[in-house]
């Protein structure tokens, strides 16, 4: 083994039935560095964290890690533990209830000599660990006390004291304000300097080249390479991870469509949502498609959320053809012409135990109201025509919609929506984790909906797509909308509008 | 420390409510009926009495509902417990032999449900049903008739509970002018030292602690390395058996055995438990709140009983208010964590 | 290929549980009807009998079954809702059927009166007023559960411990006799049928034909699927669990004045004891998951039969009354057992080795 190197992945494999998630992926951390592991949804960053934390069991590939002879191979998060593979989420895995001492020596308690738990020793020990790691807290208080950012900084402190040389952080700062996120970033640097190996996983493009060393990218499922964070400025990052090395973008042009004149469909002022999405202008026209660019997390679901009613604006106004509506929930938005495609499918898409007809025909009915019921004979018009406009592959319209492959739910969902005409579409990342096939005709039917002047608000983590799609695109970067781009729509442009400025790489 | 919220945390605040509507409960009854004795010492030594299985159950009940469970065939154990020392006493066995029967019954059907709420992962109202159906039904298996417990049966049984121990303080003269003396059962000392032990075990046992780690994320707990499965069985038997030593303070107070005797015990000692501030969703409470709880239900009774003309299901219903108005306190409170969230 | 395939649906149909335990409860009589000499198909046979207070009456095991088991049937109506809407169940229905039926018999009776032959109020209102009581107590847990949020179990506790108190304070304390024909009459006989099988009929049918003719059903079941999702899609998911929950108060209020009426009295201490377990475990053993979603009402009253016919033959062979709750337990035991994941990745890992 390298010097200095704490853990090594190499060529790591695995596959969930019918996606291989991972193939061949390789993956070096040293000791004292804070590493980045980069890459878009889906690109396999959770599931190779999920290989090195013993919850996934990989197919090929051999883990090493210093201290310990011979290939590892986790089966708990235990075992990951004992070797010295702690990890720290986005919800952090603590229990509010208990005090923060409690929360660091739970299950491996000071006993006294009576078999008791010594409760004065361990507190002195855990107000002395979190002393050492500068985080001002009362231990003997509840955790549930404490922001969000101190309670990550005791699930960090918990897993430092259990000697963990590998220290995994899963989008810790995804709910942490700037000043929160700042206080993390004092404490990572802090156990760098202890010699402990961070492996930080983040959508935030600034939090990268703020704290970390060394960045490793990984893209459907594959490794892209691992570099200094000197030699990756951030245009290339974007490129690294969205599939297209700057170099060989082909310039795809878009015949702009002479949307300008057309009526407005739904414009909004300052329009936010606490702690999500700052407040934001839009308009968007009739038959326009307006793409939302942005990495995950940068807002872009949310800014949709907030106009559909998914997330009750807190600020602002929203007009729709022209009159100022409230939008309250989802089912006063359908009633303006709305509709939402979201982009968890399984959390906010389907109805797993409905079969294809109900899943097909519950936006409309919603929307018809609970006593004017669509005839049996009518369900079934609607919900064949969708199957067949759509080409859903299912054996019958009576079967379940868990039973389909995540291509032909998505279809599905899409046919609720379709089904009831709306006047304007939100698709959040409508191709996500579906066969290349299946895109284009997602894409095809975009500018079929737009062509019969339907306006459509399309997010997608993929840029070619929006590309091929989008007559404008709106920039979301860190929970704000930074800007549009309506002409010169190239991908170097795009990327370069998603990055930020270069000024702090 | 500009991250600490300053004052109470909510929790504190519930338990100082109960205390404080105990108090209140209390004065109130004894200005309202001072005149026919309630102000007297062994008045609130009759709650206890009174309330001493009661005491047991819902200490066993508080650590189930710590961990996010429920067992509500509590009240059914207890009665199949009476039943089994009634008529097993009745065949002739010594009270000491039966009161351990009872105990190994209780930890064999903890066990029994502890399984299943823990390695099958059936829902525990569920298992809990089932468990109260099968007391109930035993209960009448074994006996379908009334069996009292006279001093004839057994003479230890029967001697440990007419046993006065005398409190040296407190003392009244009544209306003949003797000196009356307040006096304990011996049950009342068991519900005390189980109280007193649960107490401390909550407190100061990695099992006790981990009870609230489960009941307060369960996931985090099993990734904190803890054993969720087997301390879910654990709490179980625990609560099992302590149903069951609240069993044999019910039968030392009532010396009977009968099936339909302590219905409904399981609500109240869920309903103790509850307005003691321990959460239904876990994680939050203590075995302290709900001695309070089941005083702030013995109170109720109490006055009721002492006024003499209350209709009997005024308890009941009283009981219920302030289980709807803890809950619903409960509820606002979550939803105020939720928001400064 | 073919005999794998007529198995598979079979199995995975949501009939199959109700369907089976009824077969086995049936050939339980049988055998015994056997063993103890008398006609093998005596559970089957129906005849008429004359009786004196009601003439010719339908009698015979199954009538009996059909006829006691009708509360609890009513009862899974709701009980089947709920579960499916709020993946909780409502504890309260017992209680609940206590209280409508001493509130109507309080009213045809007048207040504090222990004993009438003449009514105090016209029938209707009575009747109508207990139903009512229902609606009130359902929208009373509905709204804690579907605005407050409250756990469903939690939540109807409170109604559990109180409905039945207020019926017995609303009743003095007392045992309301109704002694009057046309109160008795939903406790008696239409005809040769006993009325109580009559208005469950109703009471399903008017159900089926609201879930066929409107969305409720398609709602409900959605909602209890995916509650976010749901609302995604335009669902208002707060109305709907309430609606599900006011409507099981009205079922519970049907119940308890059929019980009331069966016994020309309001028994406010026993009316629906223990009945809120029978209708859960009817829900249950209908092939229900009580984790909410999908429900199947025809599974449910097929439970709920399941259940009396239990309950009857366990008589019959000489348990009584007290005992019989024991093979209730061991029987909801074992449904739940076979249905647990654990269990079902076990059955799923050894068919997977037997396989290979």
């Amino acid at each position: 083994m390298e010097e200095n190197v704490v853990l090594t992945a190499r060529g790591i494999s695995m596959t969930f039935p019918g996606v291989k998630a991972l193939e061949n992926v390789d993956f070096t951390l040293r000791r004292g560095e804070i590493h980045a592991l980069m890459g878009e949804n889906g690109a396999g960053k959770s599931t190779l964290i999920k290989c090195l934390t013993g919850i996934n069991d990989f197919e090929a590939g051999e883990i090493h890690i210093e201290g310990v002879n011979g290939p590892v191979k986790n089966h708990s998060t235990r075992e990951a533990q004992n070797v010295g593979i702690s990890t720290v989420y986005q919800e952090v895995n603590l229990c509010p209830n208990l005090s923060v001492a409690e929360n660091l020596f739970i299950g491996r308690e000071p006993m006294t000599k009576l078999h008791t738990i010594d409760r004065k020793s361990y507190n002195v020990r855990s107000q002395k660990i979190m002393d050492e790691l500068g985080i001002s807290v009362d231990v003997t208080q509840n955790l549930e006390n404490y922001s969000l950012a101190i309670q990550q900084m005791v699930a960090i402190a918990r897993a430092v004291d259990m000697d963990c040389k590998v220290l995994i952080l899963d989008e810790p700062t995804s709910s942490l304000d700037d000043e929160e996120v700042e206080k993390l970033f004092v404490l990572m640097r802090r156990l760098r300097d202890q010699g402990v190996g961070i492996i930080f996983v983040t959508h935030f493009l600034e939090q990268v080249y703020a704290v970390c060393d060394r960045i490793t990218v990984l893209r459907d499922g594959h490794f892209v390479g691992e570099y200094p964070i000197a030699d990756l400025p951030r245009v290339k990052l974007v490129a690294a991870m969205m599939g297209k090395d700057l170099n060989d973008l082909e310039e795809i042009h878009k015949e702009s469509l002479d949307v300008k004149n057309a009526a407005l469909e739904i414009s909004a002022k300052g329009l936010s949502h606490t702690g999500t999405v700052k407040p934001f202008d839009l308009d968007i026209h009739k038959g326009e498609v307006v793409g939302i660019a942005g990495l995950l997390g940068s807002g872009r679901s949310e800014l949709a959320r907030s106009i559909y009613g998914a997330d009750k604006a807190n600020t602002g106004t929203l007009e729709v053809g022209g009159k100022e509506v409230k939008i309250n929930q989802p089912i006063d938005a359908m009633h303006l012409g709305m509709g939402m495609l979201p982009d968890d499918r399984k959390a906010e898409g389907i109805i797993a135990d409905l079969s294809v007809r109900e899943n097909i025909i519950l936006a409309l009915q919603a929307k018809k109201g609970m006593f004017k019921l669509l005839s049996r004979a009518k369900q079934e018009e609607i919900a064949d025509e969708m199957i067949r406009t759509l080409q859903v592959k299912t054996p019958t319209r009576e079967t379940l919609i868990k039973q389909l492959s995540g291509g032909n739910q998505q279809k599905v969902i899409l046919g609720r929506w379709l089904a009831t005409n709306p006047d304007f579409l939100i698709l959040d990342e409508p191709t996500r984790g579906i066969d290349v096939g299946t895109k284009a005709e997602i894409q095809k039917l975009i500018l079929k909906l737009a062509g019969e002047g339907k306006s459509i608000l399309f997010i997608s983590s993929e840029i070619s797509e929006m590309l091929r799609t989008c007559s404008r695109m709106a920039i979301m970067r860190d929970g704000e909308k930074v800007g549009e781009l309506d002409h010169e729509l190239t991908q170097e442009n795009v990327m370069k509008a998603i990055a930020g400025g270069e000024q702090e790489s | 420390m500009k991250n600490k919220k300053a004052g109470f945390n909510s929790n504190t605040i519930l338990l100082l409510i109960t205390i404080g509507l105990f108090i209140v409960l209390y004065a109130g009854g004894c200005i309202a009926y001072g005149y026919k004795g309630f102000t007297h010492l062994q008045t609130f030594l009759n709650i206890l009495i009174t309330n001493a299985g009661l005491i047991c159950v819902a200490c066993g009940l508080t650590l189930v509902m710590l961990t996010a469970g429920i067992d509500i065939s509590v009240g059914a154990l207890v009665a199949m417990d009476c039943m089994m020392l009634a008529v097993g006493m009745r065949s002739g066995i010594s009270a000491p032999v039966m009161m351990l029967l009872v105990l190994v019954v209780g930890v064999a059907f903890g066990c029994l449900q502890g399984f299943l709420v823990g390695y099958l992962q059936i829902q525990p109202f569920i298992v809990s049903m089932a468990g109260m159906f099968f007391c109930r039904g035993m209960t009448a298996v074994i006996s379908t008739e009334q069996v009292s417990i006279t001093e004839s049966i057994s003479k230890i049984f029967y001697d440990l509970a007419n046993m006065k121990i005398i409190i040296p303080f407190g003392g009244y003269a009544n209306k003949k002018g003797m000196i009356m003396q307040p006096y304990i059962r011996i049950t009342v000392v068991i519900a005390l030292i189980v109280l007193v032990a649960i107490f401390l075990m909550l407190r100061y046992t990695r099992f006790g602690r981990s009870l609230y780690a489960v009941g307060g994320n369960a996931t985090s707990a099993a990734m904190m390395g803890l054993n969720v499965k087997a301390i879910k069985m654990k709490v179980h038997v625990l609560c099992s058996v302590l149903a069951s030593i609240g069993g044999i303070c019910y039968c030392l107070n009532t010396m009977a055995g009968s099936v339909t005797q302590a219905t409904g015990l399981e609500m109240d000692a869920i309903s103790s438990a509850v307005i003691g501030g321990t959460l239904l969703t876990g994680g939050v409470g203590n075995v302290f709140g709900t001695f309070f709880g089941v005083l702030i239900n013995g109170t109720i009774s109490s006055i009721v009983k002492t006024n003499g003309k209350l209709a009997s299901s005024w308890p009941n219903i009283l009981t219920a208010i302030l289980l709807f108005v803890f809950i619903v306190i409960q509820s606002i409170f979550a939803a105020v964590r939720r928001r400064s969230k | 290929m073919k005999k794998k395939s007529v198995f598979s649906r079979l199995s995975s149909s949501n009939l199959l549980l109700p369907i089976i335990s009824l077969i086995l409860v049936m050939a339980v009589n049988i055998i015994f009807d056997i063993a103890s000499g008398n006609n093998p198909f005596s559970f089957f046979m129906i005849t008429m009998q004359n009786t004196t207070s009601n003439g010719m009456v339908l009698y015979g095991r199954i009538i009996d079954i059909l006829n006691r088991g009708s509360e609890a049937a009513i009862l899974a109506i709701g009980m089947t809702l709920v579960v499916s809407s709020s993946a909780g169940t409502d504890i309260s229905v017992g209680s609940v059927m206590s209280l409508c039926a001493s509130f109507c018999c309080m009213l045809l009776a007048g207040y504090g009166v222990s004993s009438t032959n003449d009514l105090a109020v016209p029938l209707v209102i009575g009747v109508l007023a207990g139903i009512l009581m229902g609606v009130v107590c359902g929208a009373f847990n509905g709204t804690l559960v579907a605005v407050f949020e409250i756990q469903p179990m939690v939540a109807t506790l409170i109604l559990y411990s109180a409905a039945r108190a207020i019926g017995l304070l609303l009743c003095n304390d007392l045992i309301v006799y109704v002694r009057n024909d046309s109160f008795a009459f939903f406790g008696s006989f239409l005809g040769p049928i006993p009325t109580p099988i009559i208005i469950t009929a109703i009471c399903v049918i008017i159900m089926t034909v609201v879930l066929r003719k409107t969305a409720l059903g398609m709602y409900i079941q959605s909602v209890g699927i995916n509650r976010r999702a749901s609302r995604i899609s335009g669902l208002n998911s707060t109305k709907i669990i309430f609606l599900t929950y006011v409507v099981c108060g009205m079922f519970a209020g049907i119940a308890g004045i059929v019980n009331a009426s069966r016994i020309t009295s309001a028994d406010s201490n026993n009316i629906g004891l223990y009945l809120e377990m029978d209708a859960i475990l009817a829900v249950a053993l209908g092939g229900n998951s009580l984790g909410g979603g999908r429900f199947n009402l025809a599974g449910s009253i097929i439970g709920a039969y399941t259940i009396q016919a239990i309950t009857t033959t366990l008589y019959a062979l000489g348990v009584s009354t007290t005992q019989a709750p024991v093979f209730k337990a061991i029987i909801v035991i074992l449904i739940v057992s076979i249905q647990s994941e654990p269990v079902k990745a076990y059955m799923k890992k050894r068919r997977a080795v037997k396989a290979v």
